[in-house]
């Protein structure tokens, strides 16, 4: 059975449906990029498998388990987590606090704040300082610590490189690749087609709402993916 | 009376602010609520605990043991059934159905116990009324003091509570940012429900220390809110230690004002609000400027 398990699947933001009928699997131990271009729906499909929008239609199942209509803290305690686009930390409160928040489900694990100490070693000298002090890599680790700090099954990772200088987009992936190589299971937005590409299994491709191209990152082509990116197969149908 | 006993009876009357002030700062803190029922619920714990002590004559501070965990209750009940939903309509919502409960409870304090004053203190003993002699000629009362040290323990302990507890955390957290803290497993609403709870049983110990000290009937609440209002205001509202430092400098304003003359007591604590409020607007211009433009539109 897929750990997560997405049916024609809806969300919609007052009158604008910015996912539409998307469907797909994510197996155990997988790592998934979803790319497209900005307002394809990427960010809302993420924020409604983490329980932050509720869907109009359509199942969202976790290893079997129907969560579609489940809040967004459960479905923390059932093994989810996502780091939210702009990083979104509680800027007042110290990175420790940061990560001890997120115990909060109570859900057991490996994950406590040494070990995430130990995955990004940028956050040790930086412990006890407030959040808004940090900078962006620092600020990022600490959003994906505090996403490990739930001791996921599942981590959802919405642009973790937005904002960041390059030398802390390679640190910050340095860390995302050691946990892929520990097996976790991870969906990750990314608008960079190559770090997509060369950290994930399989990629999926969104257009105004819907997934146009999927396949695994090894076989499918860079033409591919940037016709559907810039949707020139849907213009090519049309005429 | 010396400028010296004024100093101190001052700083003793802000603890008793500063109790005032801790349930409303709180809640606007953590809640972003401004609580216009504040007062009046102060006046209702103090009533329930006129009640224990009348009709089954138990002592005040033993009522509390029923008293504070009903405002709990009513803490609980405010935010699921009022404060919950009226928030979800937008900013002005929650602080217009809070002044619609004051007048309700009010005047379903009027329909129970009628215009009479009231007041705890011929139920202490001589409480009320003993002091301590300094010497010299000058007295502080026992009460101030007990109110005082109160105050700061409650406020003091609260301050702990934020800071170092697991669910003091899920409070700061819920207060930055409701729609994140549940992205990482906190139930933000039962997070504000615990927090209105706390909220109120800080309210209900303010109302016993409100009716020990003066007299009150069903429409006191409103002065308690204006000097809790205040205190918060001076000290900047949602910092506790802010909320003590505030609650002090009304007292001693206050007090001095008396001191001055027999009219200053009011004046003088008015005054200084007045002058925080003002020395605020001009220090943060600029900001506040930015904030009325983004608020009534780019014309200004």
């Amino acid at each position: 059975m897929s750990l997560l398990s997405i049916n024609a699947l809806d969300i919609r933001h007052g009158l604008l449906q910015a996912v539409r009928e998307v469907s797909f699997q994510v197996e155990q131990g997988e790592t998934v990029a979803l790319i497209g271009a900005n307002g394809a729906g990427k960010t809302t499909l993420l924020r409604g498998i983490a329980g932050a929008h509720r869907p109009a239609h359509g199942q969202i199942r976790l290893d079997g388990v129907d969560i579609t209509r489940m809040p967004a803290y459960q479905r923390v305690g059932m093994g989810i987590a996502l780091v939210p686009e702009g990083r979104r930390l509680f800027a007042a409160m110290t990175v420790e606090e940061n990560l001890q928040i997120a115990r909060a489900s109570g859900r057991k694990g490996e994950w406590t704040a040494d070990r995430v100490m130990e995955t990004f070693p940028m956050l040790k000298a930086r412990r006890n300082a407030r959040c808004g002090t940090l900078s962006g890599g620092e600020q990022q680790a600490t959003a994906i610590g505090r996403a490990l700090m739930t001791n996921p099954r599942l981590l959802l990772l919405d642009e973790v490189s937005l904002g960041l200088s390059p030398l802390a987009v390679n640190l910050v992936y340095k860390s995302v690749e050691s946990l892929i190589a520990s097996g976790a299971t991870i969906l990750l937005v990314e608008q960079d087609l190559n770090r997509a590409l060369k950290v994930a299994n399989r990629v999926m491709c969104m257009l105004e709402g819907r997934i146009v191209v999927e396949g695994n990152a090894g076989t499918l082509t860079r033409e591919q993916i940037t016709d559907a990116y810039f949707g020139h197969q849907k213009r090519a149908r049309a005429e | 009376m010396s400028v010296l006993t004024a100093l101190i009876e001052g700083v003793l009357l802000g603890g008793y602010y500063a109790m005032i002030a801790c349930g409303l700062s709180f809640m606007f803190g953590v809640m972003k609520i401004i609580n216009l029922a504040h007062g009046s619920l102060a006046i209702v714990a103090a009533f329930g605990l006129w009640i224990i002590a009348d009709r089954f004559e138990y002592d005040p501070f033993l009522a509390l043991i029923v008293v504070l965990p009903a405002m709990g209750c009513i803490g609980w009940l405010l935010q699921r059934g009022i404060l919950e939903r009226s928030a979800r309509s937008g900013e002005l919502i929650p602080i217009l159905s809070t002044f619609g409960l004051a007048i309700v409870l009010e005047n379903v304090l009027f329909e129970c116990f009628g215009a009479d004053i009231r007041s705890l203190a011929p139920y202490v003993g001589s409480l009320a009324y003993d002091s301590f002699d300094l010497g010299g000629g000058s007295y502080i009362g026992k009460l101030a003091v007990l109110t005082f040290v109160v105050a700061i323990l409650l406020l003091g302990g609260l301050q702990l509570f934020l800071t170092y507890t697991p669910l003091g955390r899920q409070i700061r957290a819920t207060a930055e940012d409701p729609d994140t803290v549940e992205l990482v497993g906190v139930n933000s609403r039962f997070v504000n429900a615990v927090a209105a709870s706390i909220a109120l049983i800080t309210v209900g110990l303010a109302g016993l220390f409100l009716a020990l000290r003066t007299n009150f009937d069903p429409y006191s609440g409103s002065l308690q809110l204006i000097f809790g209002f205040e205190a918060g205001v001076i000290g900047g509202t949602g910092s506790l230690w802010g909320t003590l430092a505030g609650g002090i400098i009304l007292g001693l304003a206050q007090t001095l004002g008396a001191h001055i003359h027999p009219q200053g007591f009011l004046l003088a604590g008015h005054g200084v609000f007045l002058l925080v409020l003002v020395g605020r607007i001009y220090i943060s211009g600029p900001a506040l400027h930015g904030f009325l433009k983004s608020k009534f539109g780019g014309g200004a």
